[in-house]
């Protein structure tokens, strides 16, 4: 009996790593943002490349994608030509400028294209805070209601959209006609 | 170049390790001594080439070698020298570097001053520390090179070290911290070779007891520097968030915390003996699971750690190789538990096996804490956080049973104690703390009346006196009348002591700073004032100020106490030119009796600016209590009879399988 009690730490270890082991699987991506069913929430910031304030009364009542990047970050240079893509095939962009630099941002349009039906400044991540942006870059899929419908972490490229947001988009699209 | 001298010198120190792990435990099965005495030899050798490894690489970064892939996400041309040798261990794979040069460290230190051991347990002990060695080294290589080039496109400039990592507290902090997760890695090591060897005895207890108190002193004076930094650097004034971070850190002291007392009994009583050795294994086994899996991500959510499977396999795959293969080991070899009958009723042993129970009761709440979002994500029950609330409820009444029990255990006997003797000694110093933490309240209050009376304050001043005052008493019978007797005191015992105070100033500190805190955030314009407890603060203006890699908004705010100037504190709004970043450095006044900390938000347009002010009573307690802890530990390793020559004892056991 004595000899089996020595046992119990192992058998809880096996346990334990079984479980972290399963963890490994889990896609990193798939972070169901806590908004996802919920409206977008309330601001008021600044355009990027207007003098303007923006609101949620800006957004167009269509399906909209709305995309958090920032000319620090490396992956959305990466992104940047799906975007430019995305918006040709008549998709509508909103860009959410993540604490960057609003001259260095205006030059990365400049340089690249702007894909983005309008950019929010958000210098001190408030709106970031609010929306749970982990970094950028992040895609989030609202609604022609506001609501927030799909969220990706990470890049968004050709396998990424087909696989988790073409379908919902197309449905979003063929609702709201 | 220098970075493929450093990169060869890493690969030289795992061939070092690889014999050092298999020679000397080879050789104490087939009883060759020379085998065996290899060890100390191969310690020495691959510490010393993974410093030159070390140095390497913090020469690169000195150089602002970009081509480097490490230094170039992690350093920047404008980043003061001393931050560039602190960003060698800002991320994963210097960190994992200064890592195994600390491992490194502690074996050669083994080998230095363990030259009393009886030679096979000493052979065994360096066998099972150059076989972690060997785990690193892989680990290293073949996943988190930091010597990698970034080829062929050299960059100009940086990416800069988060700034978040740019303060002294962040040079200080990762190597001490280290020094107490790694030096777990020897009383570990000491376990399994007495698994292996099938010794247990008193000798056995003897030579890891030092070793334990010093990794437990690094690693308390870890956690206590960072909670010092988390709270002037992170600029909101809490210095401890139950985050996975700092539960990881937490665990093994805890662990670490149990171990130390029960190998004194182990040592004096030859109880807990399979109790102690799972102690010593769980606490190493912690400070791995802490190191890895919160550098991998996996605790703080399961995703940063798919994110690089590569990692993720290797670590647990190592994991499962030291746990599971130790706690197999302890399985199949361990001392059958003893029915222990040579202790009763209010012993000394008692009281150890309650701080026992305590303190895995703690750590066990924790890491339920800490895995249980992870473990429900794996269940589908969704994506679950578990916030300070369940850690405060399961947590303060431990460590309040802690607390009282620190205070009867001083007054205990090994094996049996009179109840009439522990009330005759503990009854004075319990009215004493009672009678005080009542009226306490009444004078530390802000208006130092009824209506401010804290129940919180009143119960951390009577455990912090009940402590304070059992100790006292117990120094008061130990010296009599005869003052010279302090001199003959252990420094096992006076490092006890002062631990045991330093707990009681740390518990002070906690519940009056909880219990007293004031503060607010407000919306100022230059001109403006407010008043917090006895304390008015002035904002005065703001000015724009360039630093080194930051231009930063610095407001001064006066303090006045009944029209007397204070001081004037200057917090700062920085932003980092190279990675954009906004970064608070609050202002502090600190004193004993009180903090003054001022932080500056978000600008609210023209010169109006959300700041935050807090008046934090007595929140300097917590970090000298946490040193005096740390200096606790580090007398206790200091104590004569460690040093005193052991090769007599038991040698002999030693020897046999």
């Amino acid at each position: 009996m004595n000899r089996i009690a020595l046992f119990v730490p192992l058998v809880l270890f096996v346990v334990l790593s079984l479980f972290l082991f399963k963890g490994l699987e889990r896609d990193p991506a798939q972070l169901p943002s806590a908004l996802v069913g919920e409206a977008f929430p309330v601001f008021a910031l600044p355009d990027l490349l207007e003098e303007r304030l923006l609101s949620t009364e800006d957004f167009p009542s269509q399906v909209v994608l709305v995309n958090i990047w920032a000319t620090w970050c490396f992956a959305c240079r990466i992104e940047h030509p799906m975007l430019n893509q995305l918006a040709a095939q008549g998709v509508n962009i909103i860009g959410l400028n993540y604490k960057d630099q609003t001259q260095q941002a205006q030059q990365w349009l400049q340089e690249r294209g702007n894909p983005y039906l309008f950019n929010i400044v958000d210098q001190q991540g408030s709106l970031g805070f609010d929306l749970g942006v982990t970094g950028a870059p992040e895609t989030y899929l609202i609604d022609a209601q506001g609501i927030i419908r799909q969220r990706r972490v990470g890049v968004l490229d050709q396998a990424v959209w087909d696989r988790e947001f073409n379908d919902l988009y197309q449905q979003l699209l063929g609702e709201s006609r | 170049m220098i970075a493929e001298f450093g990169h060869a010198a890493l690969i030289i120190a795992l061939c070092l390790a690889l014999v050092q792990a298999v020679v000397p435990m080879l050789g104490s099965f087939v009883g060759q001594r020379s085998w065996m005495r290899l060890g100390y030899s191969l310690a020495v050798g691959q510490f010393l080439f993974v410093a030159v490894s070390f140095a390497c690489l913090a020469a690169a970064f000195l150089a602002d070698d970009f081509t480097l892939k490490y230094v170039a996400q992690n350093s920047n041309t404008e980043l003061p020298s001393y931050y560039k040798i602190s960003a060698v261990w800002g991320a994963h794979e210097g960190s994992l570097l200064l890592w195994a040069l600390i491992l490194a460290g502690w074996s050669a230190a083994v080998a230095l001053f363990s030259r009393a051991l009886p030679l096979p347990m000493g052979g065994r002990v360096l066998s099972v520390l150059g076989a972690i060695s060997v785990g690193f080294g892989l680990f290293l290589l073949f996943t988190s090179n930091p010597f990698a080039r970034l080829l062929p496109v050299a960059l100009l400039q940086g990416a800069d070290l988060n700034p978040l990592l740019q303060d002294f507290g962040l040079i200080v902090h990762p190597p001490i911290l280290y020094m107490g997760y790694v030096g777990f890695a020897v009383p570990f090591a000491f376990a399994i070779a007495a698994l292996i060897g099938g010794q247990f005895d008193a000798a056995w207890a003897r030579w890891s007891r030092p070793w334990i108190n010093l990794a437990w002193m690094f690693l308390t004076l870890g956690i206590t520097l960072g909670s010092w930094w988390a709270y002037y650097e992170l600029g909101w004034g809490g210095w401890w968030f139950w985050d996975p971070v700092e539960n990881a850190s937490l665990m093994p002291w805890l662990v670490g915390t149990a171990l130390m007392h029960s190998i004194a009994a182990t040592e004096k009583r030859g109880v807990f003996r399979s109790w102690t050795l799972l102690l010593a294994i769980f606490a190493f086994s912690l400070s791995l699971l802490g190191t890895f899996l919160v550098r991998s991500g996996v605790l703080t959510s399961v995703h940063a750690f798919a994110a690089d499977p590569q990692r993720g396999v290797f670590i647990l795959i190592f994991l499962a190789i030291v746990i599971g293969g130790s706690l197999m080991l302890f399985a199949l070899r361990g001392p059958a538990m003893q029915k222990v009958l040579a202790y009763s009723g209010w012993s000394r042993e008692l009281m150890l096996l309650t701080n026992n129970v305590l303190l895995v009761s703690a750590m066990t709440m924790i890491l339920v804490g800490t895995l249980y979002p992870l473990i429900a994500d794996v269940l589908e029950l969704g994506k679950i956080s578990v916030g300070p609330p369940y850690f405060n409820f399961f947590f303060v009444p431990l460590v309040i049973g802690l607390l009282v029990a620190v205070g009867i255990a001083v007054t205990t006997r090994w094996r049996k104690t009179e109840g009439r003797l522990l009330l005759q000694k503990g009854a004075l110093p319990l009215v004493i703390s009672l009678l005080c933490a009542l009226v306490a309240p009444l004078f530390l209050g802000a208006d130092r009346s009824f209506s401010s009376y804290s129940a919180g304050a009143a119960l951390s001043v009577f455990l912090a006196l009940w402590v304070l005052a059992t100790i006292t008493s117990d120094l008061k019978d130990k010296i009599g009348t005869d003052l010279t007797r302090v001199a003959k005191f252990s420094r096992s015992y006076l490092g006890m002591q002062l631990a045991h105070t330093g707990l009681a100033v740390c518990v002070l500190g906690v519940g009056l700073s909880v219990a007293y805190d004031e503060s607010r955030e407000l919306r100022m314009q230059p001109g403006d004032s407010a008043q917090i407890a006895s304390y008015q603060f002035q904002f005065v203006g703001i000015d724009r100020i360039p630093g080194p890699n930051f231009i930063a908004h610095r407001a001064e705010v006066r303090v006045l106490q009944q029209d007397r100037l204070v001081t004037s504190l200057f917090p700062e709004k920085r932003n980092y030119n190279a990675g954009g970043q906004v970064m608070t450095e609050a202002a502090i006044d600190p004193s004993l009796a009180r903090d003054l900390y001022v932080s500056l938000g978000e600008p609210l347009g023209g010169n109006t600016w959300a700041i935050s002010l807090q008046v934090k009573p007595f929140v300097r307690c917590i970090w000298l209590g946490g040193l005096m802890i740390a200096l606790g530990g580090l007398l206790a390793a200091m104590d004569r009879r460690y040093r005193r020559q052991t090769r007599v004892v038991s040698a002999a056991k030693g020897t046999a399988l």
